[in-house]
């Protein structure tokens, strides 16, 4: 179980524990950590979450949230928590690198795709014409799909850990120390 | 095929059979019967295991055997299939893997009903999961039973009988006792398996041609009686534009399915964060990449050595074409090398076919136990009883299968497979993009969105020549067949997107702005992921 909530901070939170920026950047996301004493809310942690509490795989105790009755303004509150978030320059800055590339990304490996397809079966004169030896146009767009997938994939995966993956994670931390925060409340 | 051809593969089988038992009461030894445990199996994969275990997941029998068939046979027409499964993984990637991992719990509804009012789109959800997942778990099912019978020429009706009632009780075993824990490791081993015996071949095809892939293909096309034509589209969907048509309407279910399979959506929970759902994707991107490229080859191949014509007299699909290939490669009928590669490449199918429902009977019962029955259970039910309802699921779903695959023993795999990745892209597909993307998205967009997609493509297909008005079909005798397309997919992926749409706009609840801010954080960031 790997929730980071309720967990000591840095204490084996995956791969990303080594990354030790905590505290929080935005003056809107700080002000929202003073809202103070209500209750965690959190859809995740609902009375679906079976073995909750339970002793996971490693043996570890796994987090113990409170069953308490919720308030309507512990939710309130955490929503706003989310928004304000949301509407947070260091989050809207992610948002848009994460859009900006797959956006174009998944026009152009679609249009690719689909424009093989519908070519392969609508223009079989155009695939048959012969480029190297016994290989056609066919072969070399079919292969062309594979090394296309094989660079998208490590393009996105490139793209996600140099310029999304770090502010990405000291978003949640920030986040997680804001809800935290109107759980601390209660403890 | 003389009976060591049969003997040895039931041993290998065997040997199979016990590592993944043994596998099985290991793991689930010591453990605790949490949520968390037996449907993500404590979340503590490594993205390289779980890389594998995706890979094991999706490179069904329905691509070693099928797809390696339909290149023998029709040449590039086959091809065109693994493009498609293989671009489905960047959907995948760019848009499923790491936001699901974040927002998600257990299944696909858990992403959706963040947002929403839980119970109909739970319901809705969890409903769509299990007709993917059941349709999916009938076509390995299916081939399973012609497998044996395609391998050691038992025909009779008793034989397909008991294959598919052992291949049903022992996915049981597995899911029911060991969980996603046990089914990932075997989903990995197999995964092994078949990459090492596909590495093989490929290369003693390689070695037979002295690595010249022009003499390959040049030997492929001369032998088909097809010449050129062999190594271009059009043999098996050219003709008619319904057929054209038709083959446009697989390839956009194909990539556009992958991305809402259940059994794939669960494999993201495996691993601790988003960051190792994505490595895991990468992981298996190559790994399904490099498999896909190998069975091209080794379609070619068997055309090139074994020949379309001896492939078509031993099943008319082309199904046998990588076992007849192995046979020949090894020395031919008689020699030992034949007889041990043949028993191999036997022994890997079977254990692809076992994982692979493996893989999916674990889902199918989640989404039972966490979101049908969760939202139908009386409401202070005990909450330990949903790992128990899970195991019970998965042996429901076990003996559904079971009939199923009975019934359904003459329907075509490939269709199956074609027609589940077409339900999952129109009912699974919209419902998660609009969730994780569409500010304005609300409950009955959810709902609509989801039967939106069902209910027309499952029509569509009653409707279609597969079951009625055609020499091939279901129902041969009787024709209500109003729809000429076979996999439903061109026409129900938009109605899925329309119906979400048209359920949004006329909804008279706005959407939840702070719910959709915590999707989205969530989604983006991890905040708050389990």
């Amino acid at each position: 179980m790997k929730s980071s909530n309720g967990r000591p901070r840095g204490g084996g939170g995956g791969p990303e524990s080594s990354v030790e920026k905590h505290e929080v950047h935005d003056p809107a996301l700080a002000a929202g950590a003073a809202t103070g004493h209500t209750r965690y809310d959190d859809p995740w942690y609902d009375a679906l979450a079976s073995g909750w509490g339970e002793l996971d795989g490693t043996g570890t105790p796994a987090p113990a949230v409170p069953p308490a009755p919720r308030g309507e303004a512990g939710t309130a509150r955490v929503a706003d928590v989310y928004l304000e978030v949301q509407r947070s320059a260091a989050f809207r800055e992610v948002r848009s690198r994460y859009r900006r590339f797959v956006i174009p990304g998944f026009a152009v490996f679609f249009s690719w795709y689909v424009g093989y397809v519908v070519t392969a079966q609508t223009a079989p004169g155009l695939m048959t014409r012969p480029v190297a030896g016994a290989v056609n146009v066919a072969m070399v767009a079919g292969l062309g799909q594979f090394l296309t997938t094989f660079v998208f994939t490590w393009a996105y995966a490139r793209h996600a850990r140099l310029r999304r993956d770090r502010a990405a994670l000291d978003l949640r931390w920030d986040t997680q120390e804001l809800t935290r925060g109107l759980r601390g409340g209660e403890r | 095929m003389s009976g060591h051809h049969q003997a040895l593969a039931l041993l290998l089988f065997g040997v199979f059979v016990a590592i993944t038992l043994t596998i099985t009461t290991m793991v689930s030894r010591n453990r605790h019967g949490s949520a968390e445990e037996f449907y993500a199996g404590g979340r503590l994969f490594s993205p390289m295991e779980n890389g594998f275990a995706i890979a094991g997941d999706y490179m069904s029998a329905a691509s070693f055997l099928g797809v390696t068939g339909l290149i023998a046979l029709f040449g590039y027409d086959g091809l065109l299939y693994v493009v498609g499964f293989l671009v489905a993984w960047l959907v995948v990637l760019f848009f499923v893997a790491e936001l699901v991992r974040n927002c998600g719990r257990f299944t696909l509804a858990d992403v959706i009903a963040a947002r929403m009012s839980k119970r109909p789109v739970r319901i809705a959800a969890g409903a769509s999961s299990v007709t993917v997942s059941v349709l999916y778990l009938v076509a390995q099912m299916v081939g399973a039973g012609s497998l044996v019978a395609l391998l050691f020429g038992g025909t009779s009706t008793a034989s397909h009988a008991w294959t598919v009632i052992v291949v049903g009780a022992l996915m049981v075993i597995y899911v029911s006792l060991g969980g996603m824990r046990a089914t990932t490791w075997i989903q990995i081993v197999k995964a092994i398996l078949l990459l090492g015996g596909t590495v093989a071949l490929t290369v003693l095809v390689l070695v037979r041609f002295h690595g010249d892939a022009n003499a390959l293909l040049r030997t492929a096309a001369e032998r088909s009686g097809h010449g050129e034509a062999f190594l271009a589209p059009g043999l098996k969907y050219g003709g008619t534009w319904t057929a054209r048509i038709d083959f446009i309407s697989l390839g956009l279910a194909l990539v556009l399915g992958t991305a809402g399979l259940p059994h794939i959506l669960s494999r993201f929970y495996t691993v601790p964060t988003a960051r190792a759902a994505r490595r895991s994707v990468v992981w298996s991107v190559g790994l399904i990449g490099g498999f896909y490229l190998m069975t091209i080859v080794l379609g070619f191949g068997a055309a090139a050595v074994v020949g379309p014509d001896a492939v078509r007299e031993s099943n008319a699909a082309g199904n046998t074409a990588v076992p007849l290939l192995a046979l020949k490669l090894g020395g031919g009928a008689d020699s030992t090398g034949g007889t041990v590669l043949f028993a191999m490449v036997a022994a890997v199918a079977f254990a692809t076919i076992l994982a692979v429902v493996a893989g999916i009977t674990l889902a199918s019962s989640a989404a039972v136990a966490h979101d049908l029955y969760a939202s139908l259970r009386r409401p202070r039910a005990k909450p330990r009883s949903e790992v128990a309802v899970a195991r019970a699921a998965a042996v429901g779903i076990g003996v559904v299968a079971i009939a199923l695959g009975l019934l359904a023993r003459d329907l075509n795999v490939a269709f199956l497979v074609g027609l589940a990745f077409a339900v999952s892209a129109s009912a699974n597909l919209p419902v998660l993009m609009y969730a994780l993307f569409w500010r304005s998205f609300t409950t009955r967009g959810a709902v609509w969105a989801v039967y939106g997609g069902l209910v027309p493509a499952l029509g569509l297909v009653l409707l279609s020549p597969v079951v009625s008005g055609s020499p091939g079909s279901l129902f041969p005798g009787v024709d209500f067949q109003y729809f000429p397309l076979q996999n439903p997919g061109i026409v129900s992926i938009p109605l899925g997107f329309l119906a979400g749409w048209l359920g949004t706009v006329t909804s008279a609840e706005p959407a939840d702005e702070a719910k959709h801010a915590e999707t989205e954080v969530r989604s983006l960031t991890g905040a708050g992921a389990v």
